[in-house]
């Protein structure tokens, strides 16, 4: 009965849009409390070594200076791991603010200022000085690469690659078709436009109210709790707008810890806000080398995968993403090998960006599937329908849906694909070459536990309520949706409250889950609402229901009525008067069907469709036309889906042209830590982009059928604009990202 | 020994218009008109993404024309007439501009939009922009992370062209 749809899947305007456009969402740094002091953070300037020494005399001269907290006086704090680990964290040893003298990467926190004022607290950090006994750092990847290691410890089972079917390398050797080539990409950084902050409010008998940038209040609490030793009864953290986050706020950052322990040490409310700067020393996406080896048959049957990655981790944690897993299950294949390993480096320890590891290892993928469909002389995109798969060979099960044919032939049509030329430098528009690639996307439709709350008002007003976060991702907006379709009532007539750590259960907000999870808890508890409505209307006297089951029921236009007869029913108000209620709430808990997750793995799926045009004298490329189809289960809302996709393929763009976090190799300090000089893709960056949704009906991924939207954007793009580039000009460049230089230096494009 | 920061740097009056209202302030001579607005007056809608005129998040309209706060000091300022997000429409009603963001979807987060909005408006003020390709250029200080570019360039398309044919049936 719920997909009468009228809501659902409907463009709907964000209804938290009129907040955000009118400078009225309060983000984490922009609230105020009397009295509240300021925090700023030293950070350190040498990448690996020790403190010998931090002078704070002159620091402490500045007026307005409160307290300055260094490794030699900082409060205690939990001493266990366990207790620092929040719900994201890795194997290995969090890090630990202030702890020690240690020094395990550039930027870390070596002192903390409390002020006044922002201002003085911010240049009594600067007047701090730290003595230090340097080491030489290690942060090359590329030259440490033969330190790798398998991680002892497997961050989660399905990122450990699946045990090699096959012979891969007898297959690969004996094919007449095979390309095998080294794949180098490097860090990139979130960069979500709000800077990181804590607000603390510090109340009566220990209470604090935090106001946090962070995709999980819940996590956030758990955090400050466990190393505080606080009650998590007499702690809130709230999240109601987060300026972006792109998985850089699932875990908690150094900002919340300092706030927390001044405001409790001072007994005084705090504001902590990061520097920019500061925020390229937090959780980054790591630098990455790949080895893939693709062999075919002269059809272009796929005959051998093998895809080795490495990538980087900290001193202190074994961070770990899916890179390579995606290699033997994209695609048919039966001789398939993939190994994982790591490095370690004297860096920050990495963490989730967006599409965390299928954004790297696709992107060697499919070009690699490219380099292949030249070699055996077939056109990109054939090479990929013939090698089409239904299963999921890694595992050994069934696909839950993949409409990916419909985006192959939806996406070719929308682009033109038909016209293209296959030879290249084949393409030219006046000065310009002319280049079209094309890459697949996929990602793992997932879903968490997760509980919410449902109140239906005698006078026809609904409140949803979890403690879910919007990142600008939409969940306000899909959620009320959710409501406003079980309840046929307006969207104008639900409340959506998020955002909070003491609203029902819910997880961190990442892994393009949460529409899944919040999403079918939301639909679950409205129906459990509209199940009580039917035992308060039936036991009103000869009611017309008394019959009715709950499956035979729905809500019309205020009233509960039989769904094959409207005209069968009574009002929603008088079934409450009738029972002495002014509102009825119900709370659903729902989670992932394991007995279903045992057959089968569910994916969403893309085809991007890419053109460039390349200035033949000055290496210039321009995105000119981008088309990304999309099998990604249901819609909820054609507006922002749409826009989650467009997010991610302008961050693809940037991961291809852009995006690169440049290291000084000899001094392990991060050079281009602000925004001028790590470019993220900017208005001219960015031309035409077309989304297209396959629609796919799919119970089995989630109740609601959603597989998520936040990550699959931007899997593929990379690979399909570097595809692109090479038709455009003959020149296949491995290394991300394909800056002027590297185009420049192609012998094909002189 | 360090005098008293008050001392060295003793505040400095300060008279300006902030969306139509008068203000009579002390400030010190290092404040920009961003920490005077969001810090000091508790006008958070101009957003702080870099501090440096590298992300834009912080423009807002100085007589008119655009100009990052960040890159402003308030004591530069006086006698000025500033206008920010909030100057220009509320939630209930909202500006054209602010319109055509909400049902263009414009945004995500919502952290850049406020700078994204008086910029387009400063923009439509400066009337260099008549095609798509100019909106992209001269919008190019206002940075997007979550990448709403293309809907960004459609709400001003359209508030373009609501303009033009309101310009046509004035004449």
């Amino acid at each position: 009965m719920l997909d009468r749809s009228k809501i659902v899947g409907s463009p709907v305007s964000r209804i938290d849009g009129p907040l955000k456009v009118t400078g009225a969402a309060k983000y984490a740094a922009e609230h105020f409390e009397p009295g509240m002091l300021f925090g700023h953070v030293a950070l350190a300037t040498i990448a690996a070594g020790r403190i010998l020494a931090i002078d704070t005399r002159a620091a402490e001269r500045l007026q307005g200076v409160v307290k300055i907290y260094t490794h030699e006086n900082r409060p205690k704090a939990a001493y266990r791991d366990s207790k620092w680990k929040d719900a994201v964290a890795l194997p290995g040893h969090p890090f630990r603010p202030l702890e020690n003298d240690r020094v395990l990467f550039d930027g870390q926190p070596v002192a903390f200022v409390v002020a006044e004022t922002p201002e003085a607290a911010r240049d009594a950090a600067g007047l701090i000085h730290v003595h230090y006994a340097a080491e030489t750092p290690n942060t090359h990847i590329v030259a440490e690469q033969h330190n790798s290691y398998e991680p002892p410890v497997a961050r989660m089972k399905q990122f450990l690659p699946p045990p090699p079917r096959g012979d891969a390398e007898a297959a690969f050797a004996a094919a007449p078709h095979k390309v095998s080539a080294d794949y180098v990409l490097p860090g990139e950084h979130h960069n979500p436009m709000e800077l990181f902050a804590a607000t603390v409010r510090f109340e009566d008998e220990g209470r604090l109210t935090i106001q946090d940038k962070t995709q999980g209040s819940q996590n956030s609490r758990d955090y400050v709790c466990g190393v505080f030793g606080l009650d998590p009864d007499k702690v809130i953290v709230k999240n109601d707008f987060v300026g972006g986050a792109f998985g850089q706020a699932l875990r908690p950052k150094h900002h919340l810890f300092l706030a927390v322990m001044a405001s409790l040490d001072l007994s005084r409310s705090m504001k902590v806000e990061m520097t920019r700067r500061e925020m390229f020393y937090l959780s980054w996406r790591p630098s990455c080398v790949q080895t893939v080896s693709l062999a075919a048959d002269d059809e272009g049957y796929l005959q051998a995968v093998l895809h080795h990655a490495v990538h980087t981790t900290s001193r202190h944690e074994d961070y770990q993403e899916n890179v390579a897993n995606w290699s033997g299950l994209a695609y048919k294949c039966d001789n398939v090998k993939i190994s994982y390993e790591l490095v370690k480096l004297d860096l920050a320890t990495p963490g989730d960006m967006r599409a965390p590891g299928a954004a790297s290892g696709v992107a060697a993928l499919e070009t690699a599937m490219d380099e292949l469909a030249c070699e055996v002389g077939i056109d990109p995109l054939e090479l990929r329908v013939r090698n089409f798969v239904h299963r999921d060979q890694n595992q050994d099960k069934a696909i839950t849906s993949k409409a990916l044919h419909a985006c192959y032939r939806e996406g070719a049509e929308r682009f033109g694909w038909v016209a293209r030329s296959p030879t290249p430098r084949s393409m030219r528009d006046g000065n310009d070459l002319v280049g079209w690639g094309m890459a697949g996307g996929i990602w793992e439709a997932m879903m968490s536990k997760g509980e919410a709350k449902v109140r239906l008002s005698a006078d026809g007003h609904v409140t949803v309520s979890a403690a879910a976060s919007d990142i600008g991702t939409g969940t306000y907006t899909i959620l009320g949706q959710l409501a406003a379709e079980v309840f046929d009532c307006p969207i104008d007539a639900v409340t959506v409250d998020i955002g909070r750590s003491n609203l029902p259960k819910t997880g961190v907000e990442g892994g393009s889950w949460t529409a899944a999870t919040t999403g079918s808890a939301v639909q679950a508890a409205a129906k459990a609402v509209v199940k009580t409505l039917l035992g308060h209307a039936q036991s009103m006297e000869n009611s017309p229901l008394a019959e009715a089951s709950e499956e035979q029921v729905e809500i019309s236009e205020g009233r509960l009525v039989l769904e094959a007869n409207h005209q069968v029913g009574t009002a929603i108000a008088d079934i409450m008067a009738a029972a002495g209620l002014d509102a009825v709430e119900e709370q659903a808990k729902v989670g992932p069907d394991i007995l279903s997750m045992r057959r089968y793995a569910a994916y969403s799926h893309s085809a991007v469709f890419v053109e460039v045009k390349i200035d033949e004298e000055l290496g210039v490329v321009r995105v000119t036309r981008v088309v990304s189809a999309v099998a990604a289960g249901r819609i909820l809302n054609a507006k922002t889906a749409r826009s989650q996709i467009l997010g991610g393929v302008v961050m693809g763009i940037g991961m291809a042209l852009h995006e690169e976090g440049l290291i000084d190799h000899r001094t392990g300090r991060i050079m281009n830590h602000n925004l001028a000089e790590y470019h993220v893709p900017a208005h001219a960056d960015i031309h035409d982009i077309d989304v297209i949704f396959v629609e796919e009906q799919d119970q089995r991924a989630s109740p609601i059928g959603v597989k998520g939207l936040g990550e699959i954007g931007i899997v593929g793009v990379a690979a399909a604009v570097s595809n692109a580039i090479f038709h455009a000009t003959g020149k296949r460049i491995r290394n991300l990202p394909i800056t002027i230089d590297k185009i420049l230096e192609s012998e094909a494009v002189q | 020994m360090d005098t008293a920061l008050e001392d060295r740097f003793p505040t400095c009056p300060l008279s300006l218009t902030i969306n139509g209202k008068p203000y009579t302030l002390d400030v010190h001579p290092w404040t920009t008109l961003l920490d005077l607005l969001r810090s000091d007056l508790e006008l958070t809608g101009t957003k702080k993404g870099c501090d440096h005129g590298q992300c834009g998040a912080c423009t807002v309209l100085i007589e008119g024309q655009r100009m990052n706060a960040c890159l402003k000091l308030a004591v530069t300022l006086e006698g000025a007439a500033i206008t920010t997000v909030e100057g220009l429409g509320t939630p209930e009603e909202m500006h054209p501009v602010q319109k055509a963001f909400v049902e263009h979807d414009a945004f995500q987060c919502g952290y850049c939009t406020p700078g994204q909005i008086c910029s387009t408006i400063g923009l439509l003020n400066e009337g260099h922009a008549s095609t798509r390709e100019d909106i992209r250029e001269l919008m190019s200080g206002n940075l997007c992370r979550c990448g709403a570019y293309t809907n960004i360039a459609d709400a001003i398309e359209e508030v373009l062209a609501d303009r033009a044919s309101y310009r046509e049936a004035a004449e």
